[in-house]
């Protein structure tokens, strides 16, 4: 227990015996993890292993029958909803880009940029060159720079996808959910976003769940298999892909 | 394109305000009979119109920026109305038929011998106006505060305002629920006591009516334009990306409905004195889908559009139902199915088209 509770409090998110039951369909079964604070990690596993339903715990979308998540060992999230566990500094990236498309580039990433989140607060929000100027760095981070002006919803699959990563950045959370962020998108693009989410995980700790197997290599990070809504592995992405039941039920070989 | 509705504001605003000096001009300044002049029965209605086209801006906030479809709006607008006809019935004293200096005729009739608690303090003209905007905005408050918490949305959201506002025709049609019944408050004398049937008071109302319209639509278009504004915009298209990002969506709801319902309460307000009469049928589901549609015909999400269209279609509906009063219905259901499929964006979205095409052209030229 002693040594749980060590975990817990030196852990900025903290897992543990997670069950998840959507209509009779056991989403996760017991899943535990600790991630450290200002650690990268990928989850990787097959199809309905519960990587989308690990992120909805987190952010308060689902509710866990069973079990704890505690983040920087004091917020039971299982008790907030998503706007509180956003506050907190939770950041997330869905599968599908989800940009604003009818505002431009620029007033997406205002929209997320920390700032106070409140009716009376927003409806008196002055613009000021420090805000533009912090605009304008992220956006020459995600390399966006050129077309702030444009609507969200005219930009490329790719373009999106980066957009949404800024508005993260702008977001400036101090952990990073992010869901397959290269799903459809070329090689270059790929190579790219790698870059950005390394950057980004120098001052942020960051999950991704993703299938590109090429893309978690070049993270290089610390990987963790989710099979059948638990833990099957985890290790560096050269120990679990020689683990022999990694190799049987995801890498199918 | 933000210049370009900030140019149909500017001109809509403009419009509005020469109306407002112009018409009782028209009305009072000239002699009947004149090529100038206008009937005082015309600046009545179009001070109807006026009305109607507050109501319509209050639910293009909700409905064009948040993409709440309330089609319970009428509750709102009828609410402000009834509060204002209360003031009224109370300035009446003992000029009614019954001559009770103490009871509404209505009241009388009903043999009841003291005023209902909900009708005290209503002679007073400030304790009433306070009415107008608290009774629909704390309606407002707290019905939104159930429905946005439970996150009711869309098309089921529409249902539940439909029967709010079906519950309240149902409940001021009863006798003793205390605001007239089936008859409603009528036979009003005057407003701070300037009698109602003055055609001076009747301009007057007009003006006061453009005045307001104008004050409802700068307000709303200082709320859109905000960064509130855009975080409503960004509620109506991707709500839970707006919680991901720690907002809380019911309070940016919340905010905008309550808003919305208090500026159709203005609009009822100020209809009453001008038609005279203030009843259950105001509570009508029907009348609310019909604001729906006066919003869709103008445009959504343009505020100057749905104000267009609460005008045209109303006059078209004085028209119609004129000239051939049973088609009306079927005119008007026409009207908001071909809008819907073939101009989506109103008549805003037309004007917006021809300007392009004047663009196009005018480049091509040069």
């Amino acid at each position: 227990m002693s040594e749980d509770n060590a975990k817990l409090t030196s852990s900025l998110l903290y897992l543990d015996n997670v069950q998840v039951t959507f209509d009779g369909y056991r989403a996760l079964r017991g899943l535990s993890l600790a991630l450290a604070s200002g650690e990268m990690r990928a989850i990787i596993g097959p199809n309905g292993a519960g990587k989308t339903t690990m992120m909805d715990v987190i952010t308060g979308k689902a509710r866990p029958d069973v079990g704890d998540v505690y983040f920087e060992g004091r917020h039971d999230l299982t008790l907030l909803d998503e706007a509180e566990i956003a506050t907190l500094g939770v950041g997330r990236k869905f599968q599908k880009p989800t940009v604003f498309e009818n505002h431009s580039v620029n007033d997406n990433i205002l929209l997320a940029a920390k700032a106070p989140r409140g009716v009376r607060a927003t409806l008196c929000a002055k613009g000021s060159a420090a805000i533009n100027q912090n605009i304008a760095g992220i956006l020459e981070r995600i390399r966006l720079g050129d077309v702030s002006a444009r609507l969200a919803g005219a930009l490329s699959h790719g373009q999106k996808q980066w957009l949404e990563i800024g508005m993260l950045l702008a977001q400036d959370p101090k952990l990073l959910l992010i869901d397959e962020p290269v799903a459809g998108m070329t090689d270059a693009e790929t190579a790219a976003t790698a870059a950005m989410l390394k950057e980004i995980a120098k001052r942020h700790s960051v999950v991704v769940v993703e299938h590109d197997m090429a893309f978690v290599r070049e993270l290089g990070v610390k990987v963790t298999v989710l099979h059948e809504g638990a833990v099957l592995a985890e290790g560096s992405l050269d120990q679990v892909s020689a683990d022999e039941r990694v190799v049987e039920v995801y890498l199918g070989r | 394109m933000s210049r370009q509705l900030d140019f149909a504001g500017w001109i809509f605003v403009a419009v509005m305000a020469l109306a407002a000096v112009l018409v009782p001009i028209a009305a009072l300044g000239t002699p009947e009979g004149a090529a100038l002049h206008m009937p005082t029965y015309l600046v009545q209605l179009f001070g109807k119109y006026l009305c109607y086209a507050i109501l319509a801006v209050a639910l293009d906030l909700v409905w064009g920026y948040c993409g709440i479809l309330s089609l319970g709006h009428g509750a709102f607008f009828a609410l402000g109305g009834y509060a204002m006809g209360m003031y009224l019935m109370r300035q009446i004293g003992a000029r009614g038929v019954y001559a009770n200096p103490n009871l509404p005729d209505f009241m009388v009739f009903l043999n009841w011998h003291s005023l209902p608690v909900a009708w005290w303090g209503f002679n007073g003209f400030a304790y009433a106006m306070l009415m107008v905007v608290l009774a629909p905005g704390l309606l407002a408050l707290a019905f939104g505060w159930f429905a946005f918490r439970s996150r009711v949305t869309g098309v089921y959201l529409s249902i539940i305002t439909q029967a709010m506002t079906f519950a309240l025709y149902k409940e001021f049609f009863r006798n003793d629920f205390g605001f007239g019944g089936n008859n409603g408050l009528t036979d009003f004398k005057d407003l701070l006591g300037f009698p109602l049937q003055s055609d001076a008071v009747k301009v007057g109302l007009f003006s006061i009516s453009a005045v307001a319209l104008i004050l409802c639509y700068l307000a709303s278009r200082a709320i859109v334009r905000s960064k509130y504004g855009k975080a409503l915009i960004a509620v109506r298209d991707a709500e839970s990306r707006m919680r991901f990002l720690g907002y809380r969506v019911e309070n940016i709801k919340l905010f905008a409905f309550v808003v919305s319902a208090v500026m159709a309460a203005i609009g009822g307000a100020l209809y009453v004195p001008q038609v005279g009469i203030i009843n259950p049928s105001e509570f009508a589901p029907g009348n609310s889908i019909e604001a729906a549609i006066w919003v869709a015909v103008g445009g959504r999400g343009t505020l100057v559009g749905a104000a267009i269209g609460a005008i045209a279609v109303n006059f078209a509906k004085t028209y119609f139902t004129g000239a051939i009063p049973e088609y009306w219905l079927f005119a008007l259901g026409a009207l908001f199915v071909g809008v819907t499929l073939f101009f989506p964006l109103g008549v805003m979205g037309l004007l917006r088209l021809g300007r392009k095409r004047n663009q196009v052209t005018t480049e091509s030229a040069a």
